[in-house]
This record gives structure tokens, sequence and C-alpha cells, in this order.
């Protein structure tokens, strides 16, 4: 089963992506901030992450660019969801590695016909 | 697939408020000479998620606001703009109006964007001061995503174009996760695809890094789509990597092609002749709908309008530890009785008693679930505190101590509104301006403390303040031109302070738009009684006043004392006992109007006879022969006669209202450990029956609840 973690610091954004990708049969693994979502990365088998940016703790783009110093994550697709007003925010996170991004507000179905492009 | 996001509105709206009530604290907080990077990175932070969620669930005006607000928030957070007073202050009442929003949302009510807009506005004109705020900006957050770029006309026509696209990755795509094949299945599902590939760039086998991309692609599409959907696909790796894209041949046709996508929100599905459009566009109605439903589901998150609570882990874990050991008990005593006989005694009763020892320690637990600090309740006082002084003209620190300790969930809903308005009083009446202070010797600054802790099974709230205090003389004149005392009687200083709780006492020269509301401190005594608790006031003139709150920790278990009447047993809680004596027959009067009086040292408190009231059969109708049980409710006390005292004991309170009906006198039932029903008397509703036809000494008059029980 393709397991996705997603970080995200709003319970709700959280919940509504978990439902979302659990729905289209994904295993989800939840994580409230990005140092969070990095142990949790660290425990392995996620072939997906999708973080927001905007994070107490660790935020996104310091998230990715830790995930990329292990090995395990060198290559996994890794998914930022900014707001469409956070333009510099992309291209940080682009430096940092991130594989993509998906602008909020996103409906399910949007996530989801990005998630499979990724995947493949 | 389509998902109802009303389920997520629930946590979105609790998360949201939230994150206003983090907004709130932290602009407290904020020094705008000084501004605290993590401060202000907490406050865009909460900011930026209420619009991103708001705007996920479809709640376009709040999304919208937050954005402006958002926009601020950055700069100030970048350090392009300097942070002025103005701002906090703008910022607060966007909280205020949000907080609104939201609540308005909640209840599915209609949205008033009045405020809103005029708040915007106030926004965009700070933002337009300085730089004009990208338009764009609003406008992709009513529902254009980026990946809909603006249609250029041209791209717009009925062809079919064969497109050259010369894709030279960066060497790093791999290490973004990003995957060319992928790219390459994405445009050959857009038409025909002739791919080949470049080996030139590959190194030497020594020099060769497998982790890097060194190869390059030429592609060739034929495709109706439009260049900017091609583009589309290479979104993400657009900026590193060298990709040019050409039109190499066209073909006109005639069959309607899925471009007609561009036209998303207008187009009509049956226009579209191609199956493909239509699966492209599925997307597109669901957006829309996002967008415009709100109005046709606040009536679903009305009805859901159920109320939660967070509770911490280690507490659900405890609860999980306690029911583990109450299994063993059980098992424990199972075993036992299956093999039971008397030499098993002791162990039997070490059983119980462990029973017993796990039953309280779960009941304690399960309590504590319903428990949340009172910091909840507490955190609004800074806001209010600020807002306060300012329109004084006072200067106020507040202290609040002990935020940790915790409260029922009813009983803090309950205790908000007496709280706010004892902040209140303590401002406007307490204490003095900066002027008055100097004069009389103290700081300017003047300090109310919010005190809270834990005494016995009940919580105390402190409501301190280094004013003036209460002025005896004053309070005594009103008394007197009011009635409520006679002309030449004496009071002691604590009964003088105990009269601010009568109905109708103010004693404010004028009534303030801050503290004059028609609600007197009896209301806040009365319903702090109606939660079992009570409130007292220490005061010395010139030093400073102290409120004292005292709550039950709970609503549902009560500290009651045992009494039996006839047959009956009923139950007095324990915090409105005063004491219990064998009453000395030369102490008590008999009045006109059927009721007798007994004094009490310098009181004369009236007798109930609860056989009266209840119609009981008691033992004996001799006062000499029972007990005077002394209650206390609302300032006033009423004798109870009983036949007899019983121990004290820990009750669950039953509603009468729920299984049975309102009775007076009694507030709740419970069951006792033999199985029988016994009644909670309603001590308040007691002294108000009795005041029916009685008026105590002094002339004061007893019904102060009259109008409770109205």
């Amino acid at each position: 089963m393709t397991k996705i973690l997603a970080v995200d610091d709003s319970a709700s954004m959280r919940q509504m992506v978990s439902f979302t990708l659990q729905g289209a049969g994904y295993e989800v693994v939840e994580a409230c901030d990005g140092q969070d979502a990095f142990d949790k990365a660290k425990r392995g088998g996620v072939d997906l992450v999708l973080s927001d940016v905007n994070m107490p703790v660790m935020d996104g783009i310091a998230l990715i660019k830790n995930l990329r110093t292990l090995p395990d994550y060198k290559f996994t697709p890794i998914l930022m969801l900014t707001t469409e007003s956070a333009a510099d925010k992309k291209s940080e996170g682009k430096a940092a590695g991130a594989t993509g991004w998906i602008v909020k507000p996103f409906n399910p179905d949007q996530l989801l016909n990005t998630i499979k492009k990724v995947l493949g | 697939m389509s998902i109802d996001l009303s389920q997520f509105h629930q946590v979105f709206f609790e998360e949201s408020f939230e994150g206003l009530q983090v907004m709130e604290s932290s602009l407290l907080d904020l020094d705008c000479e000084n501004v605290d990077s993590e401060t202000i990175n907490s406050i865009f932070r909460a900011a930026h998620s209420i619009k991103g969620s708001s705007s996920t669930f479809g709640f376009t005006d709040v999304a919208e606001f937050t954005h402006v607000l958002e926009t601020l928030l950055d700069q100030v957070r970048e350090g392009s703009r300097q942070l002025q007073p103005d701002h906090v202050d703008l910022l607060l009442q966007s909280v205020d109006c949000l907080r609104g929003m939201l609540t308005a949302l909640q209840a599915g009510a209609a949205l008033d964007t009045e405020q809103s807009k005029i708040l915007i506005q106030a926004f965009n004109d700070i933002l337009d001061g300085r730089q004009p705020v990208a338009p764009g900006g609003e406008q992709a957050l009513s529902n254009e995503t980026p990946s809909s770029p603006p249609v250029a006309a041209s791209q717009c026509q009925e062809e079919e174009i064969t497109w050259h696209i010369q894709f030279v990755p960066d060497v790093n795509l791999l290490r973004t996760g990003n995957e060319p094949l992928r790219m390459f299945r994405e445009l050959a599902e857009m038409g025909e695809l002739e791919v080949s590939v470049n080996l030139d760039r590959i190194p030497d086998l020594a020099g060769l890094n497998p982790e890097e991309c060194h190869l390059s692609w030429d592609l060739y599409l034929s495709t109706g789509r439009s260049r900017s959907e091609i583009e589309e696909i290479f979104e993400w790796v657009m900026d590193e990597s060298d990709i040019t894209i050409t039109a190499t041949a066209g073909l006109f046709t005639n069959i309607a092609t899925p471009q007609a996508e561009e036209h998303e929100l207008i187009a009509e599905p049956d226009v579209m002749g191609a199956a493909e459009a239509e699966v492209q566009n599925t997307v597109k109605p669901a957006d829309k709908q996002a967008v415009t439903k709100p109005a046709q589901q606040n009536p679903a998150a009305k009805s859901s309008e159920s109320t939660s609570i967070r509770v911490s882990i280690e507490k659900i874990d405890s609860l999980v530890n306690l029911v583990g050991e109450l299994v063993i008990t059980q098992s424990m005593l199972g075993q036992l009785g299956n093999e039971f006989d008397m030499e098993k005694l002791q162990k039997l009763q070490e059983g119980l008693a462990q029973l017993e020892h796990n039953t309280r320690e779960l009941q304690e637990s399960v309590m504590r679930i319903r428990m949340l600090p009172i910091s909840f309740t507490f955190s609004r006082f800074p806001r209010m505190v600020r807002d306060l002084s300012k329109q004084l003209g006072k200067k106020i620190d507040l202290k609040l101590v002990g935020e940790q300790t915790e409260l029922d969930k009813t009983v803090m809903e309950k205790i908000g509104d007496p709280l706010v308005h004892l902040v209140r009083n303590a401002l406007d009446h307490g204490l003095e301006s900066p002027a008055e202070r100097r004069a009389a010797g103290k700081k300017e600054t003047g300090t109310i403390t919010l005190n809270a802790f834990h005494q016995g099974g009940n919580i105390m709230i402190e409501i301190i303040d280094d004013g003036k205090g209460l002025n005896r003389e004053k309070i005594l004149n009103k008394a007197r031109t009011n009635g409520v005392i006679g002309e030449s009687e004496v009071l002691s200083d604590e009964q003088i302070q105990e009269l601010i709780f009568q109905p109708g006492f103010s004693t404010a020269e004028q009534v303030t738009d801050v503290s004059g509301r028609g609600v007197g401190m009896d209301v806040v005594r009365r319903n702090i009684l109606e939660l079992n608790g009570s409130i007292e006031v220490r005061s010395v003139e010139g030093e400073g006043s102290t409120f004292t709150i005292r709550l039950p920790l709970t609503l549902a278990i009560l500290d009651g004392q045992l009494i039996d009447v006839g047959s009956q047993t009923f139950i007095v809680p324990l915090v409105s006992i005063v004491e219990s004596l064998q009453p000395d027959m030369k102490l008590i009067n008999h009045v006109a109007g059927g009721c007798d009086v007994f004094r009490l040292r310098d009181e004369y408190i009236p007798i109930i006879k609860l056989w009266e009231v209840f119609g009981v059969e008691p033992r004996s109708k001799d006062l000499a022969d029972s007990l005077l049980v002394v209650v206390e409710a609302g300032n006033a006390k009423v004798a109870v006669v009983v036949d007899d005292l019983l121990g004290q004991q820990q009750v669950v309170i039953k509603s009468m209202e729920t299984n049975y009906k309102k009775v007076d006198g009694i507030s709740g039932a419970t069951i006792l450990g033999d199985g029988t029903v016994s009644l909670i008397l309603d001590i308040t509703d007691l002294i108000y029956m009795a005041g029916e036809h009685q008026q105590s000494k002094n002339g004061l008059k007893l019904i102060s609840n009259k109008t409770r029980a109205a």
C-alpha cells in the first residue's frame, strides 16, 4: 500500500487530506509540524510527502531540506502545499528539493489528481 | 470522487477559534518598538492557517479577509514594514470581526460582511501606502489555481499543433523527486507523442554519478492542447531545466477539442463533445461548488453544532490504566465468588476495598477528562483590560496566576460572565485614575490579579485589585437611602461589605459605559450560587478589594450531608451548611404569620419545617426533640428542622427535570448505597419559600432571590 506522509499544523486540513487519501486507498501518516514529520519519516516506508509550508517548530522548507539529507528520501516525491500569495516560498521549496507544489485552496479531486501524477 | 467537506467544518471552527486566540494574545504581547520575531511569526502562522483552511472549506469571505491581514503581517515579519500601534489595533479589531464571522458561519447564520469590508479597506489603505497589493492576490483566492494560467487568444484556436519540445533537465532533477517518465506519460495522454533521447551529456563512467540526470530529450507532440497546458506538465521543473517548446506544424480541425476546458466555469457540460473534456472538467464544478456552496451547507453545520473537548493523551492513558486495574480486581472477586467459603472472608474484604479504591480513582479520572485549565477563561482578560484601560484612561497591570488550574468545562462556561463582571467592576470602580493614585501615594499603575487555585474539593478564584477598596460610608448611606437598613443600625464591616450583593445596589457615582449595565453584584452572586458556589468580598479602604469565588470542581458530584426527616433521607449540600445544633427553646420565638424564628447569636433566622414543606410524617413535631441545621445561600440563612443527622458523603446528582419534573425546594436526586432514592435540597429555593411569608430583622429583605425563582 502506498504510504503518504501528510504534514500540516491545521487539524482540519490534516483531516481533510487524510480522509481524501484514505478514501482513494492510500495509507496515511499524519504529522503536525516539520519535526514531527521528520521523526515519522525516519521510521521509513513513506512513498510520498505532502507538506504544508508555514508550521511551528520546523517549517516545511526545513523539513524538505532535512528529508533530502536522508538516503531513503533522496528521490522520494515531496509536494508542498502553499498559498498562491507565497510565490517566493515556491522557489525556496524548490531549492530545498521539493518535487512540486499544490496551491491552497485545493479540493480533494485536485489533490488526488496531482498525487496520481507524481506517483505514476 | 466526491467528498463532503462539511464534515471537517467543526474541526475547522475549533482550530480557527484557537488560532484567533493565539493571534489575540500574541498581539497583546507585541511591542511595536521591538517586534519579537517569534511572536509575529506565530500571529502570521495563525492568520495563514485560517486563510488556508477557510478557502479550502469554501468560506471565501473569511479567506479574503485573512488574506489582507496576512499580507500586512508578512511585511512586518520580513521587516519591510514597521509595525505601528494603529496596526495592532486594527489587527485586534480584525480578530474580533473574524470571530464574529466564524461564529455566524458555525451557527449557520447569514454572514454580515459589512465590517470586514471596512477593515479590508483599512488594510488595503495601509498596504497601498507603500506598495500596491498584487490584485491577483484576492482573485487567486476565489478559485483560480496557478495550474490554469491565463489563456492567450491565439491558443484558443481549434487546431491540432505538433509541438517540438526540447527538454534538457537540470542534473539534479531526480533529487527533487521529479520523474521525467511521469511527464512523458502525461504528454502521451494529450496526443501523439514521439520521444527521442539524447545521450550526448553522459560523462565517462568514472565521472558518472548515477543520482544525476544527464539525459535530455527531444519530444514531438501532436495535440489540440495549448502551449500553456504543455508548460503545466513541466511546471515544477521549468525554472532549472532548459525547455523550449516550439510549434512545428499545425492542422486545422473541426472536431470539438478539449480546450473547451479553458472556459471552465461558464462552460455548459453538454457543449463538450469530447468525453475527455468532461473528465478534465470534473474538477471545475467541484471547485465552483466549494466557493458558492457555503450558503447551502450552513444548515447542516448548524445541526451538527456539537461541542467537543480536547483531552490530553495522558488523561486517556491513565483512564485506560485504571480500567485495566478494575478488570483485574473484578476477575479476582469473580474467582473468589466462585469458590467462596468463610475462610476467604478477609480476602473478599480486601478485594472490596480494592474495588472501592479503583472506583474512586476511576471516577476522579473520568471527571478530569471534563476538566480544562482555567486559562481558557482567563485568556479573554488581557484584551479586555487593555481595551478598558484605554477607554477609562487608567494604567492597569493584569496578573494571571494559576492559569493551569483545572475546572469542569460546564462550570467554566458558566463562570465566564460573572468573572467578566467582577473584572469590569474592579477596573471601573475599584482602581483609581493615575492622578488619584499619585495623590494617595500609590504607584500610578494599578494591579488586578486573577488567581485560581484548588482548595479541598473546590476551586477558588480570587479577583484582587489594589484600588480604593469599598467605601464603608458610601455603602451605608446608600443602604439607608434605599431603606435596606434602618437609620440607626450598626453593622460590622463584614455585614457592610455583604450589602453590595443586595439587589439594586451600586455605589458608582455615575453609571459608566463600562460597568453600568444594569447588572449588579446580586446577579453575579446568583449565577455563582446556581453553580453551588459562593462569593465573598474582603476589602480594606484605600488598599483594595478581594473577591473570592468558591466553586465545586464539577456539577455532577456533590458533597452532601444526609439528614433524616421521618422515614425519608434528604441531602443538604455541604457548602451551604453553616452549623447544626440542638435548639435551645428559649431562643425560639413565634412570630405573626405562623413562622418560627430562631435567634442565633445576633441574628434571627426563620425556621423551616421540612416535614411541613414536603408532607412527611416526622418522628416528632416538637422542636425540642429535633435538630436544627442552619443553612445559608445568597446572604440569607434559614434553619431547617430535621429528625436526625446522618453521615456525609459524595453523591452523584441526577436531574429531577429530566427524570420527573421540577419540584420546589429540590435541586436533584441521588441513589444511596442501599438503593433508595434521596432528594437533594435546593437551599436557595427553600430560603425563597421561607421568605414568601417572612421578613427577617433589620427590614433586610430575605427574599433576595425572588427574581431567581421567577
